[in-house]
């Protein structure tokens, strides 16, 4: 297995990268931790004819603490987010969702931007980005926008991100106080993407979910917002009964796939019973 | 269009001119002559070209060689030192964890890189963090049995 | 020297240091000079006639060396088939496609390039004008109306009809039954996978007219014969084949297969070596598959649950062509079997081989011995459940009693030994089976969905004597080779027929040596694998290197041991009759004083100078040895489960293995090939299945992201436990060890899932594996019936 020919270039700024991205347009495709655009390249089924490695460019990489934000880079490996003390400290959640992806060989050089601008259905960061209300800063040749996560994911492997548009970072609000987070999976037991997976943020007072954020991956062709569960359970007691409610409407709105994995009928029941699931862990996590 | 990229491999410096498409693995196996490191698959799912790059475990099939330019790469055949086999490796052969033989470099660089991190494991984090390898001889029994027998001899020393 | 026994101790295998240290020698790691590399441009249609095949453009690609199409192999043969079968179909399987492709996959054209990146270039500028047909990949649809014929010599897809048994007798029991119970029973297509891909270096040498043939082969001289005999028309003694270090075969690297054929072709063209190594998608594709049937299977029981009569018809798929031994499996390997651990009044079977557009299947781990075990394990819960009895029981009822000298099967087997209500207990107790079942009471009254399967086995190994199975359709002799060659030190070469390739020969055959011979395990080399070393052997399938091959070893050992007498004696001043051999040496009976060590008689045999008349100089011997029955495995498994009615996801709590293989040589390899076994059957239970599109005839599950092999998470520690009955059939008393896990596991875990539902009614899944939404789907089935 090996891919078409291309010319490999490793810019060493941002501007550089844009530069190329610009000068080779449809041709030229980023390469961050590359575990999704290399097998496919040794597949022939993505052919580039520029591949630029973003590894070199300075500035990319890291997590920082600014204010009550995470702001870590594109090319932060799933590893380092897992590992993180910041992340584990500040946004438990995602440092889960983290070491949930692929394998600990795949954690260690696939990176939180490449997964989300490459936005495969099935990937485990977009549900959490989307619950937890991250947004994402993209540098293109006019400069710097952020894109929040409820307006990242477009479609099937399409994303806001303009073509001649890098991801440079993403910035993740910290918890706030009196809430709990959780991200629950059913992952294929093959690939362990997630067939299903859905993220919750509760805030919860005196027993009654305050706030909800609720997102699912896997089911369909872009992760979305459970914008139906989070009705339902906003003002409601964050026991069983009512979570088990809310979580019925969680499949309103997905557009589940039918695959080797299951049904659209059996998909659209997983969602439900992994938002409940999701919704109940991230009660229980409530501090 | 080819490039020259030079890396350490267990030691030893390596330059090649290679085209930018050739994989790490190839990279390895091909202009290394070092054909420890095994291709079981074309997805990232087997794992039996694991091998470490600049400390941390990676799966060679799934990086191409330009990436590792400059880097310090660990493969089967630089474990042992001077003559004596790397405890894991020790411990595959005591515990009967290996069966063909093919999915075995790639298990034991994991298998290292998971002891670096967790010294202790637990039975079920050791399957859990075996998740990027697959066996198809062994049924997992003694593999996992051998990294639990590695893991208290290296801690007792 | 009073040492413990090699012979039957878990003694550290001697080929794992190269293993552990990167140091394996596989196909793939080999260099020649001049070594040139092959892409094979296949088939993306499952049907499709091939109007033409425009090589130009590739040809002039960089760094091309040849481009051959099937209608450059002028000369060349089909393919051939091993077994044959009365009436059996069949079809042409040229090593290129040239007229139709039949199945995604089939190559049509090998590129040849200095690379093999440059290979693959050019293999993408082939281009293959194709007229795409209609397809068929359903076993059950192969022979509809309206299904696309796939050749010409088989009307309806149908390769063969078959039967065995008594029709007669089954029809009367069942109609005299007081209880029947029918079910339809799905065994799945099964893709090997073993780690390593096939791979092949061929070279030819024209100076001397020799070729040599690296491959990935678990039976070299069956390679070289068919290749050269049947398919390429060139002398086979001048071809030699080399297995070297094979990562895994579990069947699928028995057969002769295209690549290796047109590489060996080709290089003779092209007068340098090739090299080609398949990715995983090729081997999804082409590697023979395993399993594929369609069964109505019936059970007639009285009330009380004893056994009358056992009615099978299945429908196994075949694939495209005629795989090498693709016949043999869905009959003599799988219905013969179906008599199992327990006494029958009446069976009988019937079989339909059918095509399709699909890989090619033939014998995957078990070969029709794992379908016959799952039916009738099945069958017998299915059975229990309709008679309200005990899974335990109902097995206790109908089980042979205690035999070692031959019980008749109603399905023309002969079993040596057995004592399978001593497994059973075994099992039981090891389980603690009371107090699961009130364990499982009190998680039901939870709502939690436990449950326990069974798994009574019998395996048959060692297939032979090679006049019988030659009666029966196999175009070869199922003996092996063993032969010993005593260096003039003292020190042994073995060189055996079977290959190794995992299950740790170069070990255990060393410890038969060292244990006859009472000589260090240090002093033996096993060799294997090598058609320009080794006598012609039949190589490795079914479980038969330790009873064929070890026997075959045994035999020679014993004529050595017979020279050295002869040799001893007469530097002893002895009678060669009053000789024997004890502890390493050479004694005469009654004197222990008067010995010689054998290496003392080896270098005489050398040094011929004080030696007996018409004794020849010289200590090698070998054999063959053609064995005069089958062996007979056996055991009892268990697996618990949880099934999670939310998802319906299976765990498994416990799986527990007793198995009688026989005497056992060496008992951490064995345990090892039960572990793996168990887990290949596992799999086949809860995650296994190539799919194919049945509008495509696409395999859409033929990825290693898309066709789930086991993870070590997703299996718990084995508990294993044994009995040992010896077999009668050869002198090491060794059944085989092999195949066990796998035909036993898989039952035992689907009878456990169906347990864990037969709360909510449930007595029967039809399909596996049991995925979490056909698991799922069968309890909201269940629910909504009640």
């Amino acid at each position: 297995m090996y891919p078409a020919q291309f010319e490999y270039h490793t810019p060493g700024t941002v501007k550089e990268a844009l530069e190329l991205l610009g000068r080779h347009k449809d041709d030229a495709k980023l390469l961050a931790g590359g575990h999704s655009l290399l097998p496919a390249m040794k597949l022939r089924l993505a052919q580039p004819k520029h591949l630029v490695d973003l590894r070199k460019v300075a500035g990319l990489s890291g997590i920082k603490e600014d204010a009550a934000t995470l702001v870590i880079g594109a090319m932060t490996t799933h590893y380092q987010v897992e590992s993180s003390p910041v992340v584990k400290s500040k946004c438990p959640m995602l440092a889960a969702v983290a070491a949930q992806i692929g394998d600990p060989m795949v954690r260690n050089m696939g990176t939180i931007g490449g997964s989300l601008a490459h936005a495969d259905p099935a990937a485990d960061y977009p549900a959490a980005i989307i619950a937890l209300g991250a947004e994402m800063v993209a540098e293109g040749p006019k400069g710097k926008r952020t894109i929040k996560a409820d307006d990242f994911f477009k479609g099937l492997l399409t994303t806001a991100l303009a073509e001649d548009e890098l991801l440079t970072e993403v910035r993740v609000p910290a918890m706030a106080g009196r809430t709990g987070a959780a991200y629950m999976k059913f992952p294929h037991p093959a690939s362990r993407f997630a067939v299903v997976g859905v993220a919750a943020v509760l805030t919860v007072d005196g027993g009654k979910v305050g706030k909800a954020s609720v997102a699912v991956t896997g089911a369909g062709t872009k992760a979305v917002r459970a914008k139906g569960v989070e009705a339902a359970i906003t003002g409601k007691a964050a026991d069983a009964a009512s979570i088990q409610a809310a979580a019925e409407k969680a499949a309103e709105g997905v557009d589940v796939q039918a695959d080797l994995q299951g049904t659209v009928e059996y998909k659209s029941h997983l969602v439900r019973v992994f938002a409940k699931r999701a919704m109940e862990a991230a009660a229980a996590a409530v501090k | 269009m080819k490039k020259t990229v030079s890396m350490t491999i267990n030691g030893a410096p390596q330059s090649h001119e290679v085209e930018p498409r050739l994989l790490l693995v190839h990279y390895i196996r091909e202009q290394a002559g070092l054909t420890g490191t095994h291709v079981g698959c074309d997805t990232s799912q087997c794992g039996a070209c694991t091998v470490h790059v600049n400390g941390v475990a990676v799966k060679s099939c799934t990086l191409l060689s330009v990436q590792c330019d400059g880097a310090q790469v660990l493969t089967i055949e630089g474990l042992a030192k001077d003559g004596k086999l790397h405890p894991i490796q020790d411990a595959f052969w005591e515990k009967h964890g290996l069966q063909c033989g093919f999915c075995t470099p790639g298990m034991i660089m994991s298998a290292h890189q998971m002891l670096q991190r967790n010294p202790r494991p637990t039975e079920a984090q050791i399957r859990h963090d075996l998740e990027g390898n697959l066996c198809r001889c062994t049924g997992y029994h003694n593999i996992v049995k051998a990294i639990q027998y590695a893991a208290e001899k290296m801690a007792g020393k | 020297m009073a040492t413990a026994r090699v012979l039957g101790a878990s003694i550290k295998r001697r080929e794992d240091p190269r293993f552990i240290t990167g140091k394996g020698n596989y196909t793939d790691d080999l260099k020649l000079a001049g070594l040139t590399h092959a892409v094979f441009v296949r088939s993306p249609h499952a049907n499709a006639k091939i109007r033409k095949i425009d090589t130009a453009r590739a040809s002039k690609a960089p760094g091309v060396v040849a481009i051959f199409t099937g209608k450059d192999m002028t000369g060349v043969n089909s393919l051939p088939c091993g077994w044959l079968l009365p009436e059996l179909k069949i079809p042409p399987h040229m090593p290129l496609a040239s007229d139709a492709a039949r199945y995604v996959g089939d190559p049509v054209a090998i590129v040849i390039a200095e690379s093999q990146s440059a290979a693959s270039d050019a293999a993408e500028m082939v281009a293959v004008d194709w007229e795409v047909l209609p397809s068929v990949t359903s076993t059950e649809k192969a022979s509809a109306k309206g299904s696309p014929q796939i050749h010409e010599v088989a009307p309806g897809n149908v390769a063969f009809n078959w039967a065995i048994g008594d029709a007669a007798a089954t029809e009367a029991a069942f109609k005299a039954a007081p209880v029947t119970v029918k079910k339809r029973i799905v065994n799945q297509r099964l893709v090997a996978n073993a780690i390593e891909p096939r791979a092949c270096v061929a070279r030819y040498d024209d100076s001397t007219g020799d070729w040599t043939l690296w491959v990935t082969s678990q039976n070299p001289h069956v390679h070289r014969l068919l290749m050269t005999a049947f398919v390429l028309g060139i002398p086979e003694h001048k071809v030699r084949v080399i297995a070297p270090d094979v990562g895994g075969g579990f069947g699928s690297k028995i057969f002769l297969y295209n690549e290796e054929t047109v590489c060996t072709w080709a290089t003779r063209q092209i007068k340098r070596p090739i090299r080609w190594t398949s990715s995983r998608r090729e081997a999804f594709q082409t590697d023979a598959h395993g399993r594929d049937h369609v069964t109505d299977a019936e059970i007639a029981v009285s009330r009380d649950g004893k056994f009358l009569g056992l009615r099978v018809k299945t429908t196994a798929n075949l694939g495209a062509y005629l795989s090498t031994f693709a016949p043999a499996v869905p009959t003599y390997l799988y219905a013969t079997l179906l008599n199992g651990v327990y006494e029958w009044p009446a069976i009988h079977a019937e079989v339909t081989g059918v095509f399709t557009n699909t890989t090619p299947v033939d014998a995957y781990r078990g070969a029709g011995r794992p379908e016959a075990c799952y039916l009738l394990e099945r069958m017998v819960d299915a059975a229990a459940a309709a008679l309200k009895m005990d899974a335990a029981d109902i097995r206790k009822k109908n089980f042979i009693p205690k035999f070692s000298d031959g019980y008749q099967t109603k399905v023309a087997l002969s079993y040596d030994s057995g004592n399978y209500l001593g497994a059973f207990d075994k099992l039981l107790g090891m389980l603690d089976y009371k107090k699961f079942r009130t364990d499982q009471a009190a998680a039901r009254a939870q709502g939690r969905l436990m449950g326990i399967g069974f798994s009574t086995y019998i395996e048959a190994c060692s297939i032979a004597p090679s006049k019988v199975v030659g009666s029966l359709g196999a175009q070869a002799g199922l003996w092996e080779s063993g032969k010993v060659q005593v260096h003039p030190t003292g020190k042994v070469s073995v060189f055996t027929g079977s290959h190794s390739h995992g299950q740790g020969h170069e070990t255990t055959m060393a410890q038969i040596v060292a244990d006859s011979l009472g000589i260090p395990m240090d002093d033996v080399e096993i060799v294997h694998g090598d058609t320009g070393r080794v006598p012609f052997g039949m190589g490795t399938y079914g479980s038969r290197s330790a009873s064929v091959g070890g026997t075959a070893i045994v035999m020679s050992l014993d004529k050595i041991k017979e020279k050295g007498k002869k040799i001893a004696a007469h530097l002893l001043e002895a009678n060669p009759k009053d000789m024997e051999y004890v502890g390493g040496q050479f004694v005469v009976k009654g004197s222990p004083q008067k010995a010689i060590p054998f290496g003392q008689v080896a270098l005489t045999a050398y040094v011929p100078h004080n030696y007996p008349d018409g004794v020849e100089p010289g200590l090698e011997e070998t054999s063959f040895y053609d064995p005069s029955n089958f062996c007979f495995p056996f055991g009892a498994h268990a697996c618990v489960v949880e099934v999670d009615p939310d998802t319906g996801h299976v765990k498994i709590l416990r799986y527990l293995a007793v198995d009688d293989v026989g005497n056992v040589i060496n008992p951490m390899i064995v345990d090892g090939m039960v572990h793996g076994g168990i887990a290949q059957g596992v799999a086949q239970a809860l995650w296994e299945e190539a799919v194919y599109d049945g509008a495509s005839g696409q395999l859409v599950s033929g990825s290693m992201m898309d066709y789930t092999l086991p993870k070590a998470d997703m299996l718990p520690f084995y508990e294993t436990g044994r009995t040992e009955t010896p077999t009668l059939v050869n002198p090491l008393g060794v059944k085989g060890a092999g195949e066990t896990g796998t035909i036993a596991s898989t039952p035992a875990v689907v009878n456990a899932v169906v347990d864990a539902l037969s709360g909510l009614g449930v007595d029967h899944i039809d399909a596996m594996p049991l995925t979490p939404e056909r698991v799922w789907k069968t309890v909201q089935a269940a629910k909504s019936r009640k």
